[in-house]
């Protein structure tokens, strides 16, 4: 891989990493007496790592002129790697928490093991380090496809991939130490925030540096959604995370806002990471990988467009609806509410753009089931959208909020939307990166396929059950005005949809396994020997004969 | 005019509703724009038809 960088990215990475080592080192002797300076350990650890694997390559040759008639994988490949292994051990952790719910004595009395250090581990995990760098590795592929143009370096996508799992590896360190800022879905602290922006600038600039240098006129959609969500994410991140850290040798920071607010922000972030993060940017491979897998062009090119500018512009204003009954004011509800709802138009749009791609081809959504995660996929985004937008009602969300029943929902739209569109680009990818004419095992795509598909049915049904008795206990008032159920009564009620829960997690924990499994031995075993490029290598001399021999 | 908070909520209440109705029918016309409809088609075929994957020199 370090053979691929010129020595002048050599040179500017080896600059990098000692700035990086230099940091951590800093962070560790202001931070000490703090978390902070656990940090810098990490940090520094980690620059070294990639130091080690930099300096091993150092002295390799130039690389040869000719990579720029080949589209620049290496970040593709590793990402895709790092995305399996984080789903794998998020997911994991997933199970576990949700286990420690049914039985509230797996913590083994360890504080780090505690539900609320596992839990933003788990959520993490699975959004930015199994989600994030799946998001970063197929953008990087269908950027590059679909410009017809090369990565404009080989340094800068590095920088993108490897600093972001630096984040990644600082947020879940941060939180078994018990750091947070108690912002969900943004909870590490201001120094990995502002690490994060940087690594995020530079992955919008490689964006825009290829689209500059694109042979291709016409900029495929796919890539208005992967840009949608790099630049929204931004403005997300930078405006949620406005922070005063105590001191700088302080990890402990408070935010800028306070109050409703503080509140309101840290929603409009929250549900626009689901919208940009988990959706936009989810979309992008939809609309990319679904087409090329079944060799039907996107059914309508010009609804992709109208849900496009539907879904970035119309999302901005739904994050109010998670504060239905609160000091909000009450039209800025209503707002969210309203634009919950019209939501539906450009989500449905794309759910049945990508179903009615497919139709005429369901011989292959049969026959393959790569396909059919796919088309699973869009199913369970057009159900989960509509389910969103039913829940945004008022009247809805005061019966569902705060119940099993968002929990359920979120599930319905992670597992079943993003977790199925990312296995099946990658599983579509895996043999174009490395090569392969297929993956290891088929059967086992199938496996995957049935044991997530089940897994998810039982998790969304199991919260569906929990948190609609869990919402009808809490309004569920006797003759003389009281509640009629203590909390406890509700624990009890939901015990056993807890426990169904985690077998549902469980099956779709171990398709990730077998995911990981099958990828792992598609890459392993050993390139088959192309029967047509034989036919280019030079021909061996024919022995000479001995009747041939001069002097004869 | 104040800029108290009545009138910033009487802005965005009023303005907001002219800028994303104007954005949707812009929208709308790019899309169904006759003129566009061949590039469109050519971007949605040229991502299933691409023949050899390397970059264009």
């Amino acid at each position: 891989m370090v053979a691929q960088l010129t020595a002048l990215e050599r040179t500017y990475a080896a600059i990098i990493l000692v700035v990086v080592i230099c940091v951590g080192v800093a962070m560790a002797v202001v931070g000490r007496g703090d978390l902070l300076a656990v940090h810098g350990w990490i940090v520094a650890a980690y620059g070294m790592a990639v130091m080690v694997v930099l300096l091993r390559g150092i002295d390799a040759s130039e690389p040869w002129e000719e990579r720029f008639r080949e589209y620049y994988d290496d970040p593709t490949r590793v990402g895709i790697i790092l995305s399996l292994i984080w789903g794998v051990i998020a997911m994991a952790v997933g199970v576990w928490v949700a286990a420690l719910l049914a039985w509230p004595d797996l913590t083994f009395d360890a504080a780090w093991a505690s539900f609320g250090r596992l839990r933003p581990v788990h959520t993490s995990g699975v959004i930015f380090g199994f989600g994030g760098n799946a998001l970063i590795a197929t953008s990087f592929h269908v950027l590059q496809r679909t410009t017809r143009a090369r990565l404009p370096d080989q340094l800068s996508p590095w920088f993108v991939l490897l600093g972001y799992n630096l984040f990644c590896v600082m947020a879940a360190t941060g939180y078994f130490m018990g750091m947070t800022q108690s912002k969900e879905y943004a909870e590490p602290e201001w120094y990995a925030d502002l690490w994060l922006v940087v690594v995020w600038v530079v992955y919008f600039l490689i964006y825009i540096r290829t689209l500059a240098r694109r042979r291709e006129p016409h900029i495929y959609v796919a890539n208005w959604y992967y840009m949608a969500f790099i630049l929204v994410v931004a403005i997300l991140h930078i405006v949620n995370n406005l922070a005063v850290p105590v001191s700088i040798g302080h990890a402990k920071s408070y935010a800028l806002f306070s109050g409703v607010q503080d509140a309101m922000t840290q929603w409009w972030y929250g549900h626009n990471a689901v919208a940009f993060f988990l959706t936009a940017g989810f979309l992008g491979m939809l609309y990319y990988y679904l087409p090329k897998r079944a060799g039907r062009p996107i059914y309508s090119y010009r609804m992709s467009i109208i849900s496009f500018w539907g879904i970035t512009f119309m999302y901005m204003w739904a994050g109010s609806h998670h504060l239905h009954y609160t000091a909000l004011p009450h039209w800025v509800q209503t707002l969210g509410m309203v634009f919950s709802l019209v939501l539906l138009v450009p989500s449905w749009a794309s759910a049945g753009n990508a179903l009615l791609t497919l139709n005429g081809a369901w011989h292959k959504v049969r026959d393959d089931a790569v396909l059919r995660f796919m088309m699973l996929a869009a199913i369970f985004y057009g159900i989960a959208t509509f389910e969103g937008s039913f829940m945004a009602i008022r009247a809805v969300n005061s019966l569902s909020h705060y119940t099993d029943w968002t929990v359920g929902h979120v599930h319905a739209g992670a597992l079943g939307w993003v977790a199925m569109i990312t296995f099946g680009s990658l599983y579509a990818l895996v043999p174009w990166m490395w090569k392969r004419p297929a993956l290891y095992s088929a059967k086992l795509v199938e496996v995957h396929f049935w044991l997530a598909l089940s897994g998810t049915v039982v998790y969304v049904f199991s919260m569906w059950n929990s948190g609609i008795i869990q919402g009808l206990m809490w309004r569920t008032y006797d003759q003389n005005g009281t509640l009629a159920y203590s909390f406890l009564d509700t624990l009890v009620a939901m015990h056993p949809y807890y426990i169904a829960r985690t077998f549902g997690g469980l099956l779709f924990l171990a398709g990730a396994v077998v995911a990981f499994y099958n990828v792992w031995m598609t890459i392993s075993r050993p390139a088959p020997i192309d029967e047509g490029a034989a036919a280019d290598l030079p021909v061996e001399p024919p022995a000479p004969r001995a009747w041939a021999q001069a002097g004869e | 005019m104040s800029f108290d908070h009545d009138t910033v909520t009487a802005f965005a209440k009023s303005f907001g509703l002219f800028y994303l109705v104007a954005m949707s029918i812009g929208v709308v016309i790019y899309a169904f724009w006759p003129a566009n409809r061949k590039q469109f088609d050519r971007a949605a075929k040229s991502i299933v038809s691409d023949d050899e994957d390397r970059p264009w020199l």
